[in-house]
C-alpha cells in the first residue's frame, strides 16, 4: 500500500508501524538535496576553520590564511591576520569616511580663518570634528561645552576674552599657553582699603554702591597706592597683553559676583580676589597637538562664544 | 517494523512534467505574466527628466541616499514610507487570502511566474509532457544532449537577464549596461547579477515546486488566514465520484445517462488535471498543502467537460461551506476588518506622500552650557540648526524667530541662506535677550525658515529659551 503511494506526489509514506490496528506512523522523508546541503555546510565549516582564525591552540589560536590587514601605528606599518578590530582600525585610517575627512581636513588646512568662518560647510565640518578634540584636550578644565568653572577656569562660551577673542589670539593662547597672574594685596591694603577698592571695582560695572567708598577706592586703584591701573587700566577695561580682566562688564571669572544676590556678598567676593591675588595657568599645547588641530580648535573655541 | 522495509530518510525529487493546457485561467495567467515581465524588464529603461539625480523613471540611488519613483524623490528620512508599503502589501495579502485563498501564490508570486517561463522554454525545446518523459528516459545521445543543453542555456540566459535587470534599478541603466559589458561596472553589479542569475536558474529551473513546499514560509502560515468561506480550488467529489466512483469512458460508460445506471460519477479519470499540475498533486484527493491555487486543473477539467458537452465545474473555485451546501459569505468581520485597515493604511500613506514637506528643518538646543551671560549682561542661548533642501533647485532661505520679543538672532552667517539643490546645511544660531526683558524660563518660541521664492510655505520649529537653571 505505502509502496505504491510514494510514487505519487503528495502521498504520504508510513513507517509500517500500526498500533491498535489503525494508528499509523507517517514518514515524510527529507528531500535528498537537503542532505547534500548538509554535507556542503560541513565542507564549508572545515574551509572556514582553515581560512579564518578559529581554533584555540595552547595560549594562541590558528590565525587563518589571510595575513593582509595593514594599518599604521605611530607611523609604523603593521600587518595582522584577519580580525575585525584590525579591520576597524584600517577602516578608520583608509576607509571611505576617513578619506573624506582627510580631504576636508586638507581643505580647512589650506583656508585662512576668514574663509573658514564664512563657509557654512567648513564650519559644519569643524564643529563635528573638533567636538572630540575639544572633549579630549580642553573639556577637563573648561567643561564639554566650554562653560568653565567659576573661580578656576574661564568660560569660553561667552563673549569676554582675557587674552583676546580673535581667532589668531585664541590660536596664540592654545599654542603657547598662558599664566594669569595678579599679585595678592593682603600686605599692601588694610582691610578698610580693600573694602574701598572692592566697592570701586563693583561701581565700574554699574553696581549701586556708596559714593564715598568709591571715591576712596578710585584713588587707590588709579594712584600709586594700589597701582591697579598698571594692568587693568585707569578705566578698568583690562589689557589683552596682560590678560587682565575687564572690570567694567558683567563677566566675572574669579570673583563670583553673579552668584551673590546681596551687595555685601559681592564685595566680599571681590575683596577675596584682591587680597589673595590670582595665579592661573593654561598649559601650552604646542607639541601635543599639531598645527591643524590647533587651527581647528581655535575656530571651534571662537565659534563657542561670541568671538571677536 | 516490517522486515526489509526500513523507512526512507531522504528521497530524490519525483520529476514533474507539467502538460500544457489552454483555458480561461491560463489566459489570465499569461496576461499577468506579460504585465509583470513588461513592468519589471522595461521600467529601468524608461527615461525621466530631472534637474538633479539619475535621469531614470525608477532608480534607487544608494550612494546619494535617494530613491527616484517618477516625480517622487524618496529621501533617507522618508524611508518609513517603505514600512507603510510593506504594511499595505501584508494587509493586501491577508485580505485577499482570506477571501480567495492563495491568489498570490498562483498568479503573482515570482516563483510561479518564473517557473511558468522556464516550463515554457522546456516545452518549446523538448516538446510536450510525453516527449519530455521519453527524452528523460532515453539514453544520452546527440539529441538528448542538444535539447538539454539548449534548455539549460536558455534558462541561464533568462536568469542572467533577470539578475541584470534587477541591477539596472540601482544605477543609470544605459551607463550601467555599457559599463557592465565592458568590464567597468562596480563589483556589486556583477555579484548581484550573477547571484540572481544563479538563484533564478536554481529556483525556477531545478527546484520549482520544492520552493513552495519546503522553503516558502508564506505557504506554511496561510492556513491561519483560511476559513470555511475562503475560496479554494476543489474537486466536486459528489458529482465526480457518484455512488460507484469515477470511471473511464468505456463501453457502457459513455453518456451521462449510461453512467447513471451504474452510479458512476462525472469524472472520467482522464488524469488531465494531474498532468497539468505544476506541483504534481491530484486535486481529487482534496485540499493539499502543495496546492498553490494556480487553477490550471480547472482549465484542464473544463476542457474535458466541454469536449464531452457536460457542464463545466467538476473542478472549480468553491469554498468549504459551498461544498457542504451552505452559503459562502464574503462580508465576514475578518474580511471587512482587513479591508478597512488596508484602506486606512493606503490613505495614510498617500496623505503622507502628498503632504511631505520638501525642506527638512531641525533645531536642537546646545545644552552645555544651556545659557551664557554676555559681557553686556544679555543672556545667550545657542541652537544647532539643520536645513535639508530636498527639492531639485536652489532655494534662498531666511531664518527668523517668532514669539520672543526683544530677542536678537545672530546667525553668524549671511542674512539669507542659499541652499543648493538636494543638499543640507548646518549652522549655529544664537539668540540673545536683554536682562530687563527676560521672559519666563524656559520661554517657548519658534524658529521659522522662510523660503524666499514664495513657492513654499514657511516651516516652523518649536524651541525654548532658558536663562536660569533649576525647575520651573
Amino acid at each position: 500500500m505505502s509502496e505504491a503511494k510514494t510514487k505519487q506526489q503528495g502521498a504520504v509514506q508510513t513507517t509500517g508501524h500500526a498500533w491498535d490496528g489503525d494508528i499509523q506512523e507517517f514518514n515524510n522523508p527529507l528531500p535528498r538535496w537537503w542532505l547534500w546541503g548538509f554535507y556542503a555546510s560541513v565542507v564549508f565549516a572545515v574551509l572556514y576553520w582553515v581560512i579564518y582564525p578559529a581554533w584555540p591552540v595552547g595560549k594562541g589560536y590558528t590565525t587563518g590564511l589571510f595575513n593582509n590587514i595593514t594599518y599604521t601605528v605611530n607611523g609604523e606599518e603593521r600587518s595582522r591576520h584577519w580580525n575585525t578590530r584590525s579591520l576597524l582600525v584600517k577602516d578608520m585610517q583608509t576607509g571611505d569616511e576617513a578619506l573624506k575627512t582627510k580631504e576636508y581636513m586638507q581643505k580647512v588646512a589650506a583656508a585662512d580663518y576668514r574663509q573658514i568662518l564664512a563657509d557654512p560647510d567648513m564650519m559644519a565640518f569643524v564643529r563635528s570634528v573638533t567636538k572630540g578634540l575639544f572633549g579630549d584636550n580642553c573639556a577637563a578644565c573648561h567643561g564639554s561645552g566650554g562653560a568653565g568653572v567659576m573661580g578656576l577656569f574661564p568660560n569660553l562660551a561667552d563673549d569676554d576674552w582675557l587674552w583676546g577673542g580673535s581667532v589668531e589670539d585664541i590660536q596664540n593662547t592654545i599654542t603657547l599657553g598662558h599664566t594669569g597672574y595678579m599679585p595678592g594685596f593682603a600686605r599692601t591694603f588694610s582691610d578698610e582699603q580693600l573694602d574701598d577698592v572692592a566697592h570701586f571695582v563693583l561701581s565700574l560695572s554699574g553696581h549701586e554702591v556708596p559714593a564715598d567708598k568709591v571715591a576712596r577706592g578710585k584713588q587707590l586703584f588709579t594712584g600709586e597706592g594700589g597701582g591697579c591701573y598698571y594692568c587693568h587700566t585707569a578705566a578698568g577695561t583690562g589689557m589683552k597683553s596682560q590678560g587682565s580682566a575687564n572690570l567694567t562688564d558683567n563677566i566675572w571669572t574669579i570673583a563670583d559676583v553673579q552668584g551673590q544676590t546681596e551687595l555685601t556678598g559681592k564685595v566680599d567676593a571681590v575683596k577675596t580676589v584682591i587680597r589673595n591675588g590670582v595665579n592661573r595657568v593654561m598649559p601650552t599645547w604646542q607639541g601635543r597637538l599639531d598645527e591643524n588641530q590647533i587651527k581647528l580648535l581655535s575656530v571651534y573655541v571662537h565659534e563657542l562664544g561670541g568671538g571677536q | 517494523m516490517a522486515e526489509g522495509t526500513s523507512p526512507e530518510l531522504y528521497h530524490a525529487r519525483i520529476p514533474i512534467y507539467p502538460r500544457s493546457v489552454k483555458g480561461r485561467f491560463r489566459t489570465l495567467k499569461w496576461g499577468i505574466l506579460a504585465l509583470a515581465y513588461g513592468v519589471y524588464f522595461l521600467i529601468p529603461w524608461l527615461r525621466w527628466e530631472r534637474v538633479v539625480g539619475i535621469p531614470q523613471a525608477v532608480a534607487f540611488d544608494i550612494e546619494a541616499r535617494r530613491f527616484y519613483l517618477f516625480d517622487l524623490v524618496v529621501h533617507a528620512q522618508d524611508i518609513f514610507w517603505l514600512a507603510g508599503l510593506l504594511v499595505i502589501a501584508a494587509l493586501l495579502l491577508f485580505f485577499v487570502t482570506g477571501i480567495a485563498g492563495r491568489v498570490f501564490c498562483g498568479y503573482f508570486c515570482f516563483q510561479t511566474l518564473w517557473t511558468d517561463v522556464y516550463i515554457l522554454i522546456e516545452r518549446l525545446v523538448q516538446g510536450e509532457r510525453v516527449a519530455r518523459i521519453r527524452l528523460d528516459k532515453q539514453p544520452w545521445n546527440g539529441e538528448k544532449i542538444a535539447k538539454k543543453l539548449l534548455t539549460h542555456l536558455l534558462w541561464l540566459l533568462v536568469g542572467f537577464w533577470t539578475g541584470f535587470t534587477f541591477t539596472l534599478y540601482w544605477g543609470n541603466a544605459p551607463d550601467l549596461f555599457l559599463a557592465f559589458f565592458t568590464g567597468a561596472a562596480p563589483f556589486p553589479a556583477y555579484a548581484t547579477t550573477l547571484f540572481l542569475m544563479f538563484t533564478t536558474y536554481v529556483m525556477a529551473g531545478l527546484a520549482r515546486e520544492q520552493v513552495c513546499t519546503y522553503m516558502c514560509p508564506y505557504a506554511r502560515f496561510q492556513g491561519a488566514m483560511f476559513d470555511r468561506d475562503t475560496l479554494i480550488v476543489a474537486y466536486d467529489e459528489k458529482r465526480g465520484e457518484g455512488d460507484a466512483g469515477r470511471h473511464k469512458i468505456a463501453r457502457g460508460f459513455k453518456s451521462k445517462s449510461d453512467r447513471e445506471v451504474d452510479g458512476a460519477g462525472d469524472c472520467i479519470d482522464c488524469g488531465y488535471c494531474v498532468q497539468v499540475c505544476p506541483t504534481g498533486i491530484d486535486i481529487r484527493n482534496g485540499m493539499q498543502y502543495q496546492c498553490i491555487s494556480c487553477a490550471l486543473c480547472i482549465d484542464a477539467c473544463d476542457t474535458i467537460m466541454d469536449s464531452l458537452n457536460w457542464p463545466r465545474g467538476l473542478i472549480k473555485y468553491t469554498s468549504d461551506k459551498a461544498q457542504h451546501g451552505e452559503k459562502t459569505r464574503f462580508f465576514t468581520a475578518k474580511n471587512i476588518g482587513y479591508g478597512v485597515t488596508l484602506i486606512a493604511t493606503v490613505v495614510a500613506l498617500i496623505v503622507s506622500v502628498v503632504g511631505h514637506v520638501p525642506v527638512d528643518f531641525n533645531v536642537s538646543q546646545v545644552r552645555q552650557p544651556l545659557f551664557v551671560q554676555m559681557s553686556d549682561g544679555r543672556i545667550q542661548n545657542s541652537y544647532e540648526i539643520k536645513i535639508n533642501n530636498k527639492t531639485d533647485r536652489a532655494v534662498p532661505f531666511a531664518l527668523e524667530i517668532d514669539g520672543l520679543p526683544s530677542a536678537e538672532l545672530d546667525k553668524r552667517q549671511k542674512q539669507h541662506l542659499h541652499e543648493q539643490p538636494a543638499q543640507s546645511l548646518s549652522l549655529l544660531a544664537r539668540v540673545r535677550v536683554n536682562p530687563q526683558s527676560l521672559p519666563a524660563s524656559p520661554a517657548e518660541f519658534r524658529f521659522r525658515v522662510r523660503p524666499q521664492d514664495d513657492t513654499e510655505l514657511p516651516i516652523l520649529e518649536q524651541s525654548a529659551f532658558f536663562h536660569s537653571a533649576g525647575n520651573h
